[in-house]
C-alpha cells in the first residue's frame, strides 16, 4: 500500500504500440510526477475487465498533480486529481 | 410491424430482452425493476442529498465519507454500480469534475449526463483550461480561490458538494433542493438565489 503524501511517478508507458488494450491512465499524466492522496480501494484491473480475461485486483489511488507544466497553453487549474492503479505508479526520486 | 413505425434499435432492444430471459440471464421482472432504477436516475437526486448535507452535519459528514451510503439512505438505488465519491467545495477550494477517457458520470444521483460533458471540446478543456470552460457558464470563481479538477478516470463516480448560497437560512431541505442545479454538481455552475 501506498501511504498518502508519497511522491510517484506515472510510468511513462505507451501499450497503446503493443497491440490492442483498454487504458484507464490518461496520455497527458505518464511520465509526470504527483503525490498520493489517499487509497481509494482495489478493484479488478480494467486493462482485463475489456478483454474479458481474469482480472487481479490492483489498488486504485487517488494522485494529485500540478498540471502548470503539463501544456504550453490556456490557464492550467491550480490541481488536477486523477485515478490511478497501482500498476502504472512507480517510486519518484 | 411496419418498418415506419418500428425503429431497428426497437428490434434489437426486443431480441435482447428475449435472449436475457429465454437464456435464463434475467426475469422480465428483473428486466423491468434494472429500467425502473436506471430511469429513476436524475440531478433531483443529487440535489436532495446536496440538501440535506447543507441541513444535517450528520449527513454530510457520511456523505463526504461514503456518497454511495448517504445516497442509499436517501433511498437512491445503488447496489451493483461503482462507489459514488462526494468532493467538498470550501471557501478555498472549489472542485470541477470531468471525464477525459470518456463520460464516467454519476447516473444514480445525476441521471444521464448532459450532451456537453461528452463533447470532446468540455474533456480537452476541463483540464486544460478549466477557468475558460467554466466562463462558458458565466462562472467567474472570487480572486484566490483554488481550482480542482478531478478527472473520473477509473472505478469511481464523482459529484461535486456546492457551497450552500447566502440567502438561504431557515429555508427547508426541499426548498434548498430546488436551487441546486445539474451543473453545480459537476462544478461548471455555483448554486444561487439570484
Amino acid at each position: 500500500m501506498i501511504a498518502p503524501g508519497t511522491k510517484v511517478r506515472v510510468k511513462l508507458d505507451w501499450p497503446e504500440t503493443r497491440g490492442p488494450c483498454h487504458i484507464r491512465t490518461p496520455h497527458y499524466v505518464r511520465g509526470e510526477t504527483g503525490v498520493v492522496e489517499r487509497h481509494l480501494g482495489n478493484f479488478p484491473n480494467p486493462e482485463d475487465l475489456a478483454f474479458a480475461r481474469p482480472a487481479a485486483v490492483k489498488a486504485l489511488y487517488h494522485v494529485r498533480f500540478d498540471p502548470k507544466p503539463f501544456w504550453k497553453e490556456g490557464v492550467a487549474p491550480e490541481e488536477l486529481v486523477i485515478e490511478i492503479f497501482e500498476h502504472w505508479l512507480e517510486e519518484a526520486a | 410491424m411496419s418498418d415506419i413505425l418500428e425503429i431497428p434499435s426497437d428490434r434489437l432492444l426486443a431480441a435482447v430482452r428475449g435472449l436475457l430471459v429465454a437464456k435464463g440471464v434475467m426475469t422480465t421482472d428483473e428486466i423491468a425493476e434494472r429500467i425502473r432504477i436506471t430511469d429513476g436516475g436524475s440531478p433531483a437526486q443529487g440535489a436532495r442529498m446536496v440538501a440535506k448535507a447543507w441541513t444535517d452535519p450528520e449527513y454530510k459528514a457520511l456523505l463526504l465519507r461514503d456518497g454511495t451510503a448517504a445516497a442509499e439512505m436517501l433511498a437512491i438505488p445503488m447496489r451493483g454500480l461503482p462507489p459514488l465519491g462526494v468532493l467538498e467545495d470550501t471557501a478555498e477550494v472549489h472542485n470541477l469534475v470531468v471525464c477525459t477517457l470518456c463520460s464516467c458520470y454519476p447516473r444514480a444521483v445525476l441521471g444521464y449526463p448532459p450532451f456537453w460533458f461528452k463533447s470532446a471540446a468540455y474533456r480537452a478543456r476541463a483540464v486544460r483550461d478549466p477557468r475558460g470552460l467554466i466562463g462558458e457558464w458565466g462562472t467567474v470563481l472570487p480572486e484566490g480561490v483554488k481550482l480542482r479538477v478531478v478527472d473520473s478516470t477509473a472505478d469511481y463516480r464523482w459529484m461535486v458538494l456546492p457551497r450552500r448560497p447566502e440567502g438561504t437560512e431557515g429555508w427547508s431541505e426541499e426548498q434548498l433542493a430546488a436551487i441546486v442545479r445539474e451543473g453545480d454538481m459537476i462544478g461548471v455552475t455555483i448554486p444561487s438565489i439570484a
